[in-house]
């Protein structure tokens, strides 16, 4: 165990608790995400969906437990694990006066990105949004600023995304095609995901594993192969006594 | 050096976004020109009465227009959560708050820049000497050292542009103080030497609360 | 039982410094009895300094340990501080008006020191109940008391230069004091410090059992 383990699996999560003042958003969360592996988690509000992932994407601190991603500890190496994912959540993280490609080649520099010019260009093909580059983010629709944020997230090639509720305004059909940008990795293996969303189908159409939140604490964890949506559906209720 | 170029890339980035739109210069130009009116019929523009207040009338003006600007700082940061999204970049907090603080002291050195001339013009003061650009320079470091960390503190409170001010403006007292001292000599025609004590108090201020607010400021973004 | 023996000190202690106060000390040639006074003013400035010192201990170990009883300290100190800066600032406008003939001097750099140390004070609390998150608050609070702390140098450095005064050297100094009013003073201060802390604890007390009844309160409304 120990090492090995977690030099394999690119997430690592044990014990984990936050907690903001008296509230205990996270109760001890334990969950293992393999390299390449798609993860999804489903919950009602105030599950503690968004603070796992902000806690993963280094953004909050954890109160106790051990965060491990590509083998490093949060607590120490917050700088590095970084520069190994990419966040895209339903708010953009967009400058509205800025354009396009002036919040792309600023979050390009604050990742160090070699070749800033062809690499913005890169992603922003990536996610079609050639034409409207030099716009202002604040013309675009909520779509448009929505594949914005998802090329923002690929300029530094991570190899793990976090993805909260990032379907926000995007149409289907362009899900689709963003899903595929974010799963392909560099080298063409499959990126490691974790996406957190409301929507049960299309999280179960995307997902390898899916797990179910609830007041802080993984509820339940099962693999897409042993489940079909009506199963996922039933779980859900169960689970969370919420009725769909 | 990494830190410095994030640094600057953080200031050219809210350098950019405030010349295309001029929200806060303009604002705060306008504001800081409305308050030397006000000043004027308050306090009668006879030249004795200049004498007495002046020095006090420019650093009301510009106490009160730098927390006008420094409320704005960290609302941008916030309009798209972008501060969390500076949270995710490979570098340490301290990154943001010298990036914030050098936008905000340019924004300020600009709306003065303007404001100190019109000054001059309307009240007939030799304002611009060495000596009163110095000062003004100086104190307006010690302003955004402050104002940026409350700035990012109080842009996470109910209400936001209230909280600034309660908490900002006692804390720079000694600072008003000596920039009012310093100026009246100033505006008197008194060397550089003549300045002392202020001059030191002004400067150890500014280094001082330079160093805290930076080593501080990571407890404010981070939770 | 701490406590208890800490209340008996502080009782018995108040008791010597009133008896020293109005019996033992001699009263003063020029002010008179209005001179009674400075025995309440000067360990209340004094009080008002020291609780900001406790506010930044708290601060300092909140902000590096994150131990809640750190928070309970800071916020106890804020809040019996910024009674004991108001009533400094009472008596000291009472002090004033016989000796200056008016309620306010600007002249008087403890009084003008004071008062921004009452501003400080109120910051700290204030960001506190306006911060949304519970935690946050602590943690605003704490940088604010820091911040706050290290400010107060600068304001008694500014206050007493501004009025062309020297920087007083300690803040209660007061040369070619009588003996016998140098010891009520002394007394005083230690009898009022003794109080403060009674109080300090006090209200800490009380914070941990307010915690501890919301922490219940919740438990409670999760079980039904």
């Amino acid at each position: 165990m120990g090492q090995e383990a977690s030099q394999s699996s690119a997430i690592e999560v044990r014990g984990l608790t936050k907690s903001f003042g008296d509230r205990l958003a996270l109760k001890g969360v334990s969950l293992t995400i393999a390299r390449g592996e798609s993860v999804v988690i489903f919950g009602p509000n105030g599950a503690g969906k968004t603070t796992l992932v902000k806690v993963l994407a280094t953004i909050l601190k954890p109160t106790s437990g051990r965060v491990l991603i590509n083998a490093l500890e949060v607590k120490s190496s917050a700088e590095a694990i970084r520069r190994h994912i990419g966040v895209v959540t339903h708010q953009t993280f967009l400058y509205g006066n800025l354009t396009a490609y002036e919040n792309l080649d600023f979050y390009a520099r604050m990742f160090d990105v070699p070749r800033r010019r062809e690499r913005v260009q890169e992603v922003a093909a990536l996610v079609g949004m050639t034409s409207r580059l030099h716009d202002r983010v604040s013309t675009l629709s909520r779509g448009m600023q929505q594949r914005i944020s998802i090329a923002r997230a690929l300029l530094h090639k991570p190899g793990i995304m976090l993805l909260d509720e990032a379907e926000t305004g995007l149409d289907p059909q362009a899900t689709g095609l963003l899903w595929s940008a974010m799963r392909t990795g560099e080298n063409g293996e499959p990126r490691t995901i974790i996406l957190t969303t409301h929507n049960l189908e299309r999280g179960f159409a995307l997902c390898d594993r899916l797990l179910i939140m609830g007041q802080g604490k993984i509820l339940y964890e099962a693999s897409r192969q042993v489940l079909d949506l009506t199963g996922l559906i039933e779980a859900y209720q169960h689970c969370t006594g919420v009725r769909i | 050096m990494s830190f410095w170029s994030k640094v600057i890339a953080i200031t050219r980035k809210d350098a950019l976004s405030e010349l295309r739109t001029k929200e806060i210069i303009s604002a705060v130009l306008v504001f800081a020109l409305l308050v030397i009116l006000i000043f004027n019929f308050a306090f009668g523009a006879r030249p004795e009465a200049v004498d007495l207040v002046a020095s006090g009338m420019l650093w009301v003006t510009f106490a009160f227009a730098g927390v006008l600007s420094l409320n704005r700082a960290f609302i941008v940061e916030k309009e798209d959560n972008c501060l969390d999204g500076l949270l995710i970049c490979p570098m340490s907090r301290e990154v943001i708050y010298v990036g914030k603080v050098l936008a905000s002291l340019l924004f300020m050195l600009i709306v003065e820049a303007i404001a100190l001339p019109v000054f001059a013009l309307l009240f007939n003061l030799p304002v611009l000497t060495a000596q009163l650009i110095g000062i003004t320079v100086l104190v307006t470091i010690g302003f955004v050292a402050v104002g940026t960390l409350f700035s990012a503190l109080a842009v996470n409170t109910k209400a936001r542009e209230m909280v600034l001010p309660i908490l900002f403006l006692p804390i720079v007292i000694p600072l008003i103080v000596a920039a009012v001292k310093a100026s009246e000599l100033a505006l008197a025609g008194k060397s550089w030497g003549e300045l002392y004590p202020w001059l030191p108090i002004i400067i150890s201020f500014d280094v001082i609360f330079l160093v805290v607010a930076y080593l501080i400021f990571a407890f404010i973004v981070e939770e | 039982m701490k406590r208890l023996i800490l209340w008996g000190l502080g009782l018995v202690l108040m008791f010597l410094a009133l008896y020293l106060v109005f019996l033992y000390a001699p009263i003063e040639k020029v002010m008179g009895i209005v001179q009674k006074n400075f025995y309440l003013m000067v360990p209340m400035g004094w009080l008002s300094l020291l609780s900001y010192f406790v506010i930044f201990i708290g601060s300092i170990f909140y902000l590096t340990k994150r131990d809640r009883k750190w928070d309970d300290l800071a916020y106890s100190a804020a809040e019996v501080g910024i009674i004991f800066t108001s009533l400094a600032l009472m008596v000291g406008s009472i002090w004033a008006r016989p000796i200056w003939g008016v309620w306010w001097a600007w002249e008087e750099p403890r009084l003008t020191t004071t008062l921004v140390l009452w501003f400080i004070y109120l910051a700290c609390l204030l960001v506190r109940s306006l911060t949304v998150e519970e935690g946050r608050g602590a943690t605003f609070a704490a940088v604010v008391g820091v911040i706050g702390f290290i400010d107060i140098p600068f304001v008694i450095l500014s206050t007493s230069l501004w009025r062309g005064m020297h920087p007083p050297l300690i803040i209660f100094e007061e040369g070619g004091l009588d003996p016998r009013m140098r010891l009520t003073l002394m007394l005083s201060i230690v009898a009022y410090t003794v109080l403060y802390v009674v109080i300090l604890m006090q209200r800490v007390a009380i914070r941990r059992d307010e915690a501890e009844v919301k922490k219940l309160k919740g438990l409670v409304s999760q079980e039904s």
